[in-house]
């Protein structure tokens, strides 16, 4: 993993305002990364070392389901963040992830991530924050979905 | 005649869009016809014998197309009536999405379900004059790939310039596209959407939602289209009330605006 220039992660929403200090850190265990369409990306149950910044493309989180397949849980786009079981024990993959299309992205070294944030708890901090908004954003995607709005209405229906 | 009387129509052709919804085409049996339908409005069908239904537009003009979803006695009568059946129309009434003012300007359509219906009739009207508007993006969310409505029409828009952007809520491994709430697919048509007019039809929560999307990126001009329990159509009889709107007469297409209040009140 080659070190990225910062100016790379300044141009990427999820770092919108992160203090240049914080983001010469990161970029240090940062590189860049590519996928091709179909690619797997990651499986689940599999190390966890690893998060990305998709800059272009599209990935699929899914899940094998016996007797069913593989099954679609969401997609991910340009902007958004790929993966957070890096940041809690057992650092393992719940999903898989596979390239819809080409996917261009930067990548971290999860555990040097963990260890800068352990040095530097203002830096563990902001980035918490960071991705606590991303999984409570999906978390509330998610509800919504669970309502299964567009099924058929069971009451009053003409 | 009155405003009560339906007019006998046929059923000219039906097409199946999925396993629970039909598009049917219709045309007057004789002489009498309703008025010129505006995109967005609703008719009262009514299938002899079993009762009526308001039921949204999806073709304006001499062709008079109506998607129906069967979720009850009345609309799985219509859903079923083939090609040589007759049913009566009321209307058209209520409020249309107001596209025909809208000329000059960006125009963002946003359909969850069957609430695709009413808004196909605005963009088919909008695409026979696609000269008078400026960029058109139609952004679709439904259950599965299985419900996605109008076969490969979506397809054909994109090639007269429409941008299409598709989500699922569920989908296997073989469904390249979106995968996530319709919300999600706001973000790409841009950070800004000032000046545009969007177009929101669905279940309300997902109006909601969409509103807000569209909010932050600064489309002000919001209109969506509610359903509540229409019966007479023209304002008599109460059943579409919602707030200080009778629905089938105010509605059922009402700027955002107006309606937000109204829609974050328990039971009305």
């Amino acid at each position: 993993m080659s070190e990225l220039p910062a100016p790379v992660l300044t141009g990427h929403e999820f770092f919108a305002g992160m203090s240049a200090r914080h983001l010469d850190r990161l970029a240090a265990v940062a590189g860049h990364d590519h996928f091709t369409a179909g690619g797997r990306i990651f499986e689940e149950g599999r190390p966890a070392d690893r998060f990305w910044l998709i800059r272009s493309g599209r990935v699929a989180l899914d899940l094998h389901v016996p007797g069913r397949g593989g099954l679609i849980v969401e997609s991910l786009e340009p902007g958004t963040v790929l993966g957070w079981s890096w940041l809690f024990p057992p650092y393992e993959w719940r999903f898989g992830a596979a390239a819809v299309e080409a996917v261009r992205a930067v990548v971290f070294d999860a555990a040097a991530v963990r260890a800068l944030c352990a040095g530097d708890p203002s830096l563990g901090y902001e980035l918490t924050r960071r991705f606590a908004a991303i999984m409570l954003d999906r978390l509330q995607n998610t509800r919504m979905r669970l309502l299964d709005l567009y099924g058929t209405p069971s009451e009053g229906a003409w | 005649m009155t405003a009560m009387a339906p007019v006998p129509y046929r059923v000219t052709a039906r097409r199946a869009e999925t396993r629970d919804t039909a598009t049917i085409t219709l045309e007057p049996c004789g002489g009498a016809a309703i008025a010129p339908i505006r995109p967005g409005q609703f008719t009262m069908l009514y299938a002899f014998g079993v009762g009526e239904a308001p039921i949204s537009v999806s073709r304006t003009g001499p062709l008079i197309q109506q998607t129906i979803r069967g979720v009850g006695a009345v609309t799985h009568a219509l859903y079923a009536a083939r090609p040589g059946q007759v049913i009566g129309m009321r209307g058209p009434y209520g409020t249309g999405w107001g596209v025909e003012e809208a000329t000059g300007r960006d125009l963002v359509f946003a359909a969850g379900g069957i609430g695709l219906a009413p808004l196909r009739s605005a963009l088919l009207y909008a695409l026979d004059r696609r000269g008078s508007y400026g960029d058109i993006a139609l952004l679709i969310g439904a259950r599965t790939a299985e419900d996605l409505l109008y076969g490969r029409e979506p397809e054909d828009w994109r090639r007269r310039g429409v941008r299409v952007e598709v989500t699922v809520d569920r989908a296997d491994s073989g469904w390249e596209g979106h995968v996530g709430l319709i919300t999600t697919l706001v973000g790409r048509l841009g950070e800004r959407l000032d000046g545009s007019v969007a177009f929101v039809c669905g279940p309300e929560i997902m109006m909601r939602l969409t509103a807000r999307e569209l909010l932050a990126r600064g489309a002000a001009d919001i209109r969506i289209s509610l359903e509540r329990n229409m019966r007479c159509g023209v304002g008599w009889c109460g059943h579409c009330q919602l707030g200080p709107l009778l629905l089938c007469r105010d509605g059922p297409v009402v700027s955002y605006e107006d309606a937000a209040p109204l829609l974050s009140v328990k039971e009305l």
